[in-house]
């Protein structure tokens, strides 16, 4: 289940956007420029079905989403999804994954109070009995080089 | 038949002679004979891992997935409430407050324990480090790495927290934590071999019942734990699936 925002739940001024999301839902996107610096040493943990929809979040994942774990569990993934994401970095990811290989990369996620913040995140699927049964995500604090070469090669990529 | 019991070597060295006293006790509850075998480091025990001599095994999560994926042992029990961290740290003298200001060519001290040091490399990316743009300083035990620091031979040591912690109050006072790790999901468990699967129940019984006897909490005092909990196939292989992810 994943709803529209809604102004009341946004921190600061805000920009409107529609985003067409995986399994073609689409979404109101509010978000503003207010970026949540990631914390030293945490760890952003979170697991999904095969079909991207979240089964099991971390402290550090609810801290810094801005979600309940109840607003998150049963929610998919792309509850996560910044607009100044490139559709084609997604692409990327699950195509990796559904080839049962790790991906790795910088992602710009939204937060549920329309801010942003920046992980280094890895994807990798959970094959138990030569099957996968879901995937797990990592996020860890990225380095504000490789974010900088991402905030100028992102706009490119739409 | 003896079976053969080991922990992992980044065991506190102030618990020594409690996996000893451990030992003693695990086999008098399961009337069992365990001969306790303690490697000088990770390379040696992983080779009677690969060997097959290990039945019984406080393993770290990095040796969990072998141990698990390819040498079919299972889960028994972890430590209650107890996580493996990692820290960063630096010399007093040291002024940098922020492991994003260190500066690649730094030469970086640790032991050649593997969750410890990933743990420490993830917490130095964020200066854009990793093992290509460092000098590696690798060390038998923590005391050598805190000797590193304190002789300016190293500028910056990965300790495991709690082996850090144990250092003494004269050691810490001239050294200074700069990134603690919060990971909360990483743990040492103790693992048991095919040849002891048929004892599983019994003996992962009698160790969640330890805490509940005078002698079994005495036992665990002198390992620096309340008590275990039980831990299944799942959560071990969510642990694996997280260090595969974090190892990338």
């Amino acid at each position: 289940m994943i709803n529209d925002m809604h102004p009341e739940e946004i921190i600061g001024e805000f920009k409107e956007v529609t985003l067409n999301l995986y399994n073609s839902v689409a979404r109101k996107i509010l978000y503003t420029e207010v970026e949540t610096p990631y914390p030293d040493g945490k760890l952003i943990v979170s697991t999904t079905t095969p079909e991207g929809i979240i089964t099991h979040v971390h402290p550090a994942f609810i801290e810094m989403s801005g979600f309940t774990e109840k607003e998150l569990i049963g929610a998919p993934h792309s509850i996560l999804r910044h607009p100044d994401m490139p559709p084609v970095a997604f692409k990327g990811l699950w195509d990796t994954v559904f080839s049962g290989e790790k991906w790795q990369g910088y992602v710009k996620n939204l937060r549920k109070d329309g801010g942003y913040y920046w992980v280094k995140a890895t994807v990798i699927p959970n094959v138990r009995q030569g099957k996968v049964v879901g995937y797990t995500s990592v996020r860890r604090k990225p380095s504000r080089t490789k974010v900088d070469e991402c905030i100028a090669l992102y706009p490119t990529l739409f | 038949m003896s079976f053969m019991f080991t922990v992992s070597p980044d065991f506190s060295p102030a618990h020594l002679s409690g996996w000893y006293i451990f030992n003693t006790w695990l086999q008098k509850q399961t009337e069992l004979a365990f001969h306790l075998e303690l490697y000088d480091d990770f390379h040696a025990q992983t080779d009677a891992i690969k060997s097959d001599n290990v039945d019984l095994i406080y393993a770290n999560s990095f040796d969990a997935a072998m141990l698990m994926r390819d040498k079919g042992f299972l889960p028994l029990v972890k430590a209650k409430g107890k996580s493996d961290e990692a820290v960063i740290v630096v010399n007093t003298d040291n002024t940098v407050e922020d492991a994003a200001h260190l500066s690649p060519g730094i030469k970086v001290a640790y032991t050649d324990d593997p969750d410890v040091k990933m743990m420490g490399m993830i917490m130095l990316e964020p200066g854009d480090l990793d093992a290509s743009n460092i000098e590696a300083i690798v060390v038998k035990t923590n005391v050598l790495v805190a000797k590193k620091l304190l002789k300016g031979e190293a500028d910056v040591g990965i300790f495991l927290a709690e082996a850090y912690e144990d250092l003494s109050k004269i050691i810490k006072m001239q050294l200074r934590i700069l990134v603690q790790s919060e990971i909360s999901v990483i743990h040492h468990s103790l693992m048991i071999g095919p040849k002891l699967l048929d004892k599983r129940d019994e003996i992962q019984k009698a160790l969640l019942e330890m805490e509940s006897c005078a002698k079994g909490q005495g036992v665990l005092e002198s390992l620096g734990f309340s008590g275990w909990e039980k831990i299944e196939e799942d959560e071990v292989e969510f642990m694996i699936d997280l260090v595969d992810a974090l190892a990338m």
